[in-house]
């Protein structure tokens, strides 16, 4: 990778090329980013999105942990506070139990326990879901587990061209940001990405497609899914808007609303479980704000209740909702 | 930093204080003890729902302000750290604030009493899970090291009970790992609430972990504020240097309840707690000083007299303050306008 960032045109990459471009020219424009996790140096980081950096920034930048979620996070915390913009890694979302203290007890507290006195300009960067062949401990979506806390950003972005601006935004945020990576499209997933800096608004949803019969709200690997979905409905006549999430916290309760005030119908997509995922307050948002604009009940397709896919075939398929069934579930919506 | 003393009577282990900095540690144990009580007194007035104490932790905590360097050094107190707030130059008037929880405290009347926080004194913030916040210590210092700031050091003091946790554990092991500025005083008061030392370790002393680290671990009189001066002195003069990091176990004990929510009736036996209160290091160094002429019995008595009026204006003074205005409680959670759902 040259150390110099093309300014005009965009380029096309991958998902994991974008991760890693972001991350590249943030480190060389800006000298109090740091990256630090585990295997991040020599090694590159487990999906190379690191790779070259430890050679070209060196040990003071690139920096190898120990193998401990906790400190990962905590000593990160403490750079933040210091005023240095560290960019920590948990190699996998699975992995993140052990920095769940230092997650929600004390970066998103740490604005507000001091009444300002100490920020926490910190983004935490990890790789979560399934469809990889990853079994219980490489497959889990954690964001519901993190959603409910104040004072922590939570961005899960699913194109290049998303994933540049937001890792950006977050990087300049001056708070705790979770940051989000699908591992299923880090490399299935490919598109046109604007040269240059440029940051995208924390908080705001993108309408991927337009539609007028049926609202889906989604992110992350579904999203694409539920795109491809909604383009085969197109030969039927049925007409599905897609709002990719893309911020989980906050929530752009703005362009879920308009949408389904136009469209009438709401269909939730997400990986993570259904009880109490994200779809659940996006089901309560919309029936305390728009209940009588309704024209169908509130639909979510969601991940099963159990604790993750299994490594065989069969069981993470069975887990992993098929972009049929998002067919299904947007014709039944349509015609109710 | 030595001065040469012009006291007399015994010869006095000064450390290399000066017969100013020695009085300063005595008054900072007095003004301590002072507080202490009267955060118990005003919650037993029912003036304030909750104060902790740090009494017995005079001497280890004034001793280590002294080697704490204002305006370079960075604290992550617990806390249990009254005399290190007050040592590296927060106000009674902010502790008090606290304690009443008034808008004047500075963290807004959030925090229970005793999380202190000053950003420009260095203080910084916490939470009250235990050794939460050594990582972010361990953070700071690789902060200094990052921007090549010799000279600068961190002091992350816990209680013995801290260092069970996984997080001392992994601050300690990758300041180890990365060579970084800070010292983990240890202040071994042997009670973590109602556990007892024996039920938190199988070794006689937590300096003994730091071979496991492969850094330097020393155990210093926490009694002695001189003792504990030294052992602190050197080990943060080790890392300002560029030495690493280093534990320093500070034996002491706790004379009051964990909390005033607390009853040490419950599981410690009056016998020890008598016995210790025998060798109180408040008044043992302010007899020590008179001994070696470096203040005389007048000076010590107005030294007290000093710190109470002090602690009663700053009593005054605070609770006059309001109370937070109710919508502060919306303020602060990230930067900017709070909005659940963004608009």
């Amino acid at each position: 990778m040259t150390a110099t960032e093309q300014q005009t045109g965009t380029s096309v990459m991958t998902n994991v090329e974008a991760v890693r471009t972001t991350l590249h020219d943030a480190l060389a424009r800006d000298e109090r980013v740091l990256i630090m996790g585990e295997d991040v140096g020599s090694r590159g980081n487990v999906f190379l999105i690191t790779k070259g950096f430890f050679e070209e920034f060196g040990p003071e930048r690139i920096i190898d942990t120990p193998l401990a979620e906790a400190s990962i996070v905590g000593v990160a915390i403490g750079m933040a506070m210091e005023g240095l913009r560290p960019i920590a890694e948990i190699q996998f979302a699975d992995f993140i139990y052990p920095a769940f203290n230092q997650i929600v007890g004390e970066a998103a507290k740490t604005r507000y326990r001091s009444n300002g006195d100490y920020t926490c300009p910190l983004v935490i960067r990890t790789p979560y879901g399934g469809g990889v062949r990853g079994a219980l401990s490489h497959s889990v979506s954690i964001e519901a587990l993190f959603y409910h806390v104040p004072g922590l950003t939570i961005l899960a972005p699913s194109t290049p061209a998303d994933i540049k601006g937001l890792l950006n935004a977050a990087i300049e945020c001056p708070d705790p940001v979770l940051f989000l990576e699908h591992k299923k499209t880090y490399r299935s997933v490919k598109g046109e990405v604007p040269c240059g800096y440029y940051t995208i608004p924390i908080g705001k949803a993108d309408v991927k497609k337009t539609g007028r019969d049926v609202s889906v709200v989604s992110y992350g690997y579904n999203l694409h899914q539920a795109l491809d979905a909604a383009n085969r409905l197109e030969g039927e006549g049925v007409s599905v808007e897609v709002i990719d999430l893309r911020s989980i916290r906050p929530m752009d309760k703005t362009t879920i609303l308009e949408s389904v005030r136009k469209t009438r119908k709401l269909l939730i997509i997400h990986e993570d479980n259904k009880f109490g995922g994200i779809g659940a307050e996006i089901s309560a948002m919309v029936a305390e704000e728009a209940l009588f604009d309704l024209d169908a009940p509130i639909r979510r397709l969601c991940g099963p209740d159990v604790p993750a896919m299994g490594y065989a075939l069969p069981l993470e398929e069975e887990f992993m909702i098929s972009t049929d069934a998002m067919v299904e579930a947007m014709r039944s919506l349509a015609k109710f | 930093m030595a001065k040469t003393t012009t006291a007399r009577g015994p010869e006095l282990e000064r450390a290399g204080l000066s017969d100013e900095q020695l009085t300063a540690i005595l008054r900072n144990m007095l003004l301590q003890r002072q507080l202490d009580n009267r955060g118990f007194q005003l919650n037993r007035q029912g003036k304030i729902p909750f104060a902790l104490g740090s009494e017995g932790h005079e001497a280890v905590q004034s001793g280590a302000a002294m080697a704490f360097r204002r305006g370079r050094d960075v604290l992550v107190p617990y806390y249990r750290d009254l005399g290190l707030a007050l040592g590296v130059g927060m106000s009674p008037f902010e502790i008090l604030s606290s304690l009443f929880a008034r808008q004047t405290d500075r963290n807004g009347g959030r925090q229970f009493p005793n999380h202190y926080t000053n950003h420009e004194l260095g203080v910084a913030s916490i939470s009250s899970i235990i050794a939460g916040h050594c990582t972010h210590a361990t953070g700071i210092a690789a902060a200094f090291r990052y921007r090549k700031e010799s000279g600068r050091a961190v002091l992350c003091p816990t209680g013995e009970g801290a260092t069970s946790q996984g997080e001392w554990h992994e601050a300690v092991n990758y300041a180890s790992v990365h060579t970084l500025p800070i010292v983990f005083l240890v202040e071994n008061n042997q009670w973590a609430i109602s556990t007892p030392q024996t039920m938190q370790m199988r070794v006689a002393n937590v300096a003994d972990k730091a071979a496991g680290y492969g850094i330097p671990g020393t155990v210093c009189d926490g009694t002695d504020p001189v003792a504990t001066y030294r052992a602190v002195h050197a080990a943060m003069e080790r890392a300002r240097s560029g030495g690493g990091p280093s534990i320093v176990e500070a034996k002491c004990y706790r004379f009051l309840s964990h909390s005033t929510d607390d009853d040490d009736r419950t599981y410690r036996d009056r016998h020890q707690v008598e016995e210790q209160r025998k060798h109180d290091p408040v008044p043992r160094f302010e007899e020590r000083l008179i001994a070696a002429g470096i203040i005389d019995a007048a000076a010590a008595k107005k030294l007290r007299n000093d710190v109470l009026r002090e602690t009663n204006e700053a009593t005054d003074a605070a609770e006059a303050q309001p109370y937070p205005a109710p919508d502060t409680l919306y303020t602060n959670v990230v930067a900017g306008d709070y909005r659940p759902w963004q608009e």
